[in-house]
């Protein structure tokens, strides 16, 4: 009995020590977070006016949400838009890295030089930054999208493949810009891959293709996981996205603006958090390994 | 003797398994050296623009290489942008609250990492969500909060969060620094218990010095998000202080302000090479930096464990 009772209180020391290295973070949270989060709570279901002593609040139920979801043709346009997006974008990022990651595990000369550049994007994508290079070309691939042979060849898709067909190459360069992180998350996978596991399947005959396949790619499982979530948070994020771009257009709007924005904002969460959990059903890994 | 050759020719093109072939070679720096150069492109490609004089600029003749070293575009754009005074303040957002970010983190990430807590999961749970939720869920009302106490365009509406574990994307930072304290030995830790440490001085002496890697790694990201922000600090800092890519999204107004197109000459306009000029003095102080620290830095990411699991 006092063995348990001794026991218990050393678990409670430890805790008490433990919990004060975490207090920041639990005032931040309910402050930053917890708080914010149930305040948007009520604005979403009110008609918010901003006053000079204050905010007045409105109850007028779900109005603003079918407001978003029914009435307001661009919402649903540009929410579409950007699962789209996103679902097409997050492959090639997730692919493109992890060749260069791959490629960068690997001894040569020069591969300082090579590594400098590809994390180089890390350091400059800012919103207006892309902006401006956007608006001047320069992200498109080079030569290509601007070729008449490709338009003609865009024009010719079906409808539905014309808009992400475009999306492509006109922001083929931006996509890839977004992997500099994702590269570097992938050469920490790689580097915790046991050396001798590509020796023993050498031994038996394996050539680097199968070991690829056999060894590399499975062990990288968890690795894709956490940088295909990592990818879908930071582009959706991003401040240039369209949808983001919208809802913040809304907030200053005379009328119920900040209510209006907060409901989409909550639906956006929605539909990210939607995204996030496809992504992880599609990449988990499976029980038997 | 003859297919003995050409064995060894085939090695020497092909590779054998011990050492790479000249093909193989070849094709490696082949593709890395394209891709590197689509990777650059937008920056040679904004470098080359913004030397180009406005005769350059109309002469269908000059691609790559501008015919002068044409400064003019990087004095206007260097006016438009008040570069010095919008530079200091740009620094001040990004490093300050990056100081005080960094710190909170560690002690955060230490906590998780060292104590057996109740509701750990929980808590991870937790972390993970503030990095989910899009900020515009939380923003609004804590725009208005700031409004409320006269907070709005003050450094200290960025400053508070950021010492409170809630900077921007804070929980990346504990995750890299849960990482990096979870390998400390136990041992070191009960020896210094041993010894008479109180838990503080177990972290301030023994965790910290050894957390080095950790530290720059997350100094130079938290550096550069904060710099790259523009949505939290259009908010929060508007009216009050102007960071270089918040001038930088203004640009063309401010130069209409500046040089009024009524009144200057076809020269004076504001052209493409003006635009690509500011581009490129918002983001040439972090590239120095990243230039400076890159050696240093890439090192630290094999070290810290980042994105262990």
């Amino acid at each position: 009995m006092t063995n348990l009772g001794s026991r218990w209180r050393f678990r409670l020391r430890e805790n008490l020590q433990g919990y004060r290295f975490l207090l920041p973070w639990l005032i931040g949270f309910v402050l930053f977070t917890a708080a914010p989060l149930a305040q948007t709570f009520q604005y979403r279901l009110s008609n918010v006016k901003v006053a000079v002593t204050g905010i007045e609040l409105t109850a007028i139920g779900w109005q603003n949400y079918t407001r978003a979801l029914f009435t307001d043709p661009t919402f649903v346009q540009l929410l579409i838009e950007y699962v789209i997006e996103t679902a097409l974008s997050v492959p090639i990022i997730l692919i493109f890295s992890m060749i260069i990651a791959l490629f960068l595990n690997v001894p040569f000369w020069g591969r300082g030089i090579f590594r400098t550049i590809f994390f180089l994007p890390v350091v400059i994508t800012s919103g207006p930054v892309i902006g401006e290079l956007v608006a001047q070309g320069a992200t498109s691939a080079p030569q290509v999208a601007s070729s008449t042979a490709v338009a003609a060849f865009v024009g010719q898709l079906p409808p539905l493949l014309r808009e992400p067909a475009h999306y492509l190459l006109s922001s083929f360069i931006l996509i890839l810009w977004f992997s500099g992180v994702q590269i570097l998350i992938y050469l920490a996978g790689l580097q915790k891959i046991d050396r001798f596991v590509y020796e023993a399947a050498a031994v038996d005959g394996a050539s680097a293709w199968e070991a690829f396949w056999k060894i590399t790619l499975p062990s990288l499982r968890t690795t894709t996981v956490i940088n295909a979530l990592y990818t879908i948070i930071t582009l959706s994020h991003f401040s240039e996205n369209k949808v983001i771009r919208y809802i913040h257009s809304r907030i200053y709007d005379v009328e119920g603006g900040i209510g209006y924005a907060s409901a989409m904002a909550f639906v956006y969460a929605l539909a990210l958090i939607a995204l996030l959990m496809a992504t992880f059903l599609v990449l988990r890994p499976r029980a038997r390994e | 003797m003859p297919r003995l050759r050409i064995d060894y020719l085939r090695r020497i093109v092909w590779g054998a398994h011990n050492r790479p072939g000249i093909l193989p070679t070849i094709l490696l720096y082949a593709v890395l050296i394209a891709i590197g150069f689509v990777y650059l492109y937008p920056l040679l490609f904004m470098t080359i623009t913004s030397f180009k004089s406005p005769d350059d600029l109309l002469n269908p003749m000059v691609q790559w290489v501008p015919t002068e070293l044409y400064i003019g575009n990087f004095q206007k754009a260097f006016r438009v942008l008040d570069y010095l005074e919008t530079l200091r303040e740009t620094i001040v957002i990004s490093v300050a609250p990056t100081a005080l970010q960094v710190v909170v983190c560690a002690l955060i990430g230490y906590g998780l990492a060292r104590y057996r807590l109740w509701g750990k999961s929980i808590l991870f749970a937790l972390i993970f969500a503030t990095f989910v939720i899009p900020p515009q869920n939380t923003v609004i009302p804590q725009m208005l909060n700031y409004r409320y106490l006269n907070l709005l365009g003050n450094p200290l509406s960025l400053l508070i969060p950021a010492a409170l574990g809630q900077g921007f994307k804070s929980a990346i930072f504990i995750l890299i620094f849960y990482q990096n304290f979870l390998s400390l030995p136990r041992a070191l830790e009960e020896a210094a218990r041993l010894d008479g440490a109180s838990d503080l001085g177990i972290f301030w002496r023994i965790a910290l010095p050894g957390a080095t890697p950790a530290f720059i790694v997350s100094f130079v990201f938290s550096v550069v998000w904060y710099w790259n922000e523009t949505y939290l600090t259009t908010v929060f800092l508007e009216g009050g202080i102007q960071t270089l890519p918040m001038q930088l999204a203004r640009f063309t107004q401010a130069y209409e302000n500046l040089y009024p197109s009524s009144m200057v000459n076809i020269f004076d306009r504001l052209n493409e090479a003006v635009k690509m000029s500011g581009t490129l003095l918002t983001i040439l102080p972090l590239l120095v930096m990243y230039f400076i620290l890159q050696r240093w830095f890439v090192e630290s990411i094999e070290r810290s464990g980042l994105a262990g699991e």
